[in-house]
């Protein structure tokens, strides 16, 4: 694949001839069946029959932005996997969580990775984090006639923002609508209840540390209320994905760090179940 | 009627390969070599945003010597192939090897091919590996030969003196400041008298095997550069 139609193994004229730096737009005119916009969604609407993700949180602290994933994957009733990773590194300077149909998810995500490093290595330039947010904008307006059958992905961005030197974190609609978020945020199935946990918990001074116990605490709130999201697996020593993007970049908290803040959640609410008491005025 | 004027296919190639060979003289050089922790490419290139080595993916850059137009057309596709089977396979499926080839054969075809010109330009492709003996390092001349080279390798400009000196000097297992310093002094000695190369005339870039990130290109800022020199004089 990918090389020459006359079987030369010449680079095809398409590649050599200058053009989009966009790797999205090479692909739909060299590959279009590798777009998961371009596929014909199915005739009648899928409910159980593929893995959705569930709930992810993102929030800013100061000098960067932190997010968070649980690790349950559902079909229906039926938990399909229990350590599913749902936020990914998109380049060096941000991150996305996803949401929804599980398999175009990942994909798109991995398109979108592509998509940044791509124009990166094409014009020896990152993009602006609005640029990145406005891509992956338009390659989730692909994948509409999808989420009209219930196929839907609902991502959640964040970067950091080099010329404001703090974290950014955007959410999207099915119809590819961006919207900037302040402070934080939460998506996916248990995130009414993420979000109305970080109300209480959210403060602009916490540390970066602080911010991952805040994130996860919502996030047990999330598992508290919801089936689809999966609490901390004490027994498995599975916890939430936490990771954060600074100005020095993207890491990932490793897992014996996010255990130890699970074991204190955990502890916190074999005394006080509803979690910390926020004061009453 | 005109009789058609004959020119053997041998003289009709060593004319392609002269106007070539002559594009390329023209310019500077470019030196790569294997040190400590990876590979290293130095360029003599007084421009800071028209660049001579790029990343093309994980692993693997590129450098190249000549018509900027051609070379940057090549590199372009180089990271189109190398996005495309990337993300079609995986990440771990893109290899120098075979982007040496898709290059090899598109210089060879473009040059033996009558309609078109053939390209000015020579391209190393290099390939860093888990350790000094994995590396790789191509050198893909404008008729689409295709060297594996050990150790150093120069290309452009006045290209024998500055590989004579570093045959003299080159040691393996440099550290990356010797490195780019001996590669500093090869490409000043291209002519009779021996010159003294400004920092900021030099673009270097190094697919360094430590790095933690998959992606293992990293452009070596002119402050940095400059602070080798400042060290060494």
């Amino acid at each position: 694949m990918a090389t020459d139609p006359r079987g030369t193994g010449r680079l095809p004229d398409s590649f050599l001839t200058p053009g989009s730096s966009s790797f999205a737009e090479f692909i739909g005119e060299q590959a279009p069946e590798l777009l998961p916009g371009r596929r014909t969604p199915p005739t009648t609407a899928v409910t159980n029959e593929a893995p959705h993700g569930t709930t992810i949180v993102a929030a800013t602290f100061e000098g960067g932005v932190l997010m968070a994933g649980d690790r349950r994957a559902t079909m229906g009733n039926v938990i399909a996997q229990r350590d599913i990773e749902k936020v990914y590194p998109a380049d060096e300077l941000s991150c996305v969580g996803i949401a929804g149909t599980a398999g175009l998810a990942v994909e798109m995500v991995r398109l979108f990775q592509v998509e940044l490093e791509h124009y990166e290595k094409i014009e020896g330039i990152t993009l602006s984090v609005d640029g990145k947010a406005n891509r992956l904008a338009a390659l989730l307006r692909g994948n509409l006639p999808m989420a009209m059958q219930g196929l839907a992905v609902v991502p959640l961005f964040a970067g950091y923002d080099e010329p404001r030197g703090g974290g950014r974190i955007f959410s999207y609609d099915v119809t590819g609508g961006r919207y900037e978020e302040t402070a934080f945020h939460a998506v996916g199935s248990g995130s009414v209840f993420a979000r109305g946990s970080l109300k209480k918990l959210y403060r602009d001074d916490l540390t970066a540390r602080e911010c991952a116990m805040a994130v996860v605490q919502a996030l047990y709130d999330a598992a508290d209320d919801d089936s689809a999201t999966g609490g901390p697996d004490l027994t498995r020593r599975i916890f939430p994905v936490v990771s954060m993007v600074t100005a020095d970049g993207y890491t990932r908290f490793a897992d014996a760090e996010v255990g130890e803040i699970a074991d204190e959640v955990v502890a916190g609410r074999m005394r006080r179940p509803d979690g910390p008491a926020a004061q009453l005025s | 009627m005109t009789t058609p004027f004959y020119v053997s296919p041998e003289q009709l190639m060593k004319d392609r390969a002269d106007y070539a060979r002559k594009g390329i003289a023209r310019g500077r050089s470019v030196v790569v070599l294997q040190y400590a922790d990876g590979i290293a490419f130095v360029a003599e290139n007084p421009s800071q945003a028209l660049h001579k080595i790029s990343e093309i993916y994980d692993r693997v850059a590129f450098a190249a010597v000549g018509r900027y137009n051609e070379f940057e057309n090549l590199r372009i596709a180089g990271v189109r192939l190398a996005d495309l089977r990337g993300y079609s396979y995986d990440r771990a499926d893109v290899t120098g090897r075979g982007l040496a080839n898709a290059y090899a054969q598109t210089l060879g075809t473009i040059f033996s091919s009558g309609g078109e010109k053939p390209y000015e330009v020579e391209i190393f492709v290099a390939e860093v590996g888990t350790g000094r003996e994995h590396d790789q390092i191509y050198r893909l001349t404008y008729d689409g030969s295709v060297a594996d080279e050990q150790g150093f390798a120069a290309m452009g400009g006045s290209v024998e003196p500055v590989t004579t000196y570093l045959k003299e000097h080159y040691e393996p297992d440099l550290a990356f400041d010797q490195a780019v310093q001996l590669a500093a002094a090869a490409l000043g000695h291209d002519e009779q008298q021996p010159r003294t190369l400004k920092a900021e005339a030099l673009e270097v870039a190094v697919l360094d095997r430590t790095r933690s990130q998959p992606r293992k290109f990293k452009r070596i800022g002119s402050e940095r550069i400059a602070g080798l020199f400042a060290t060494s004089a």
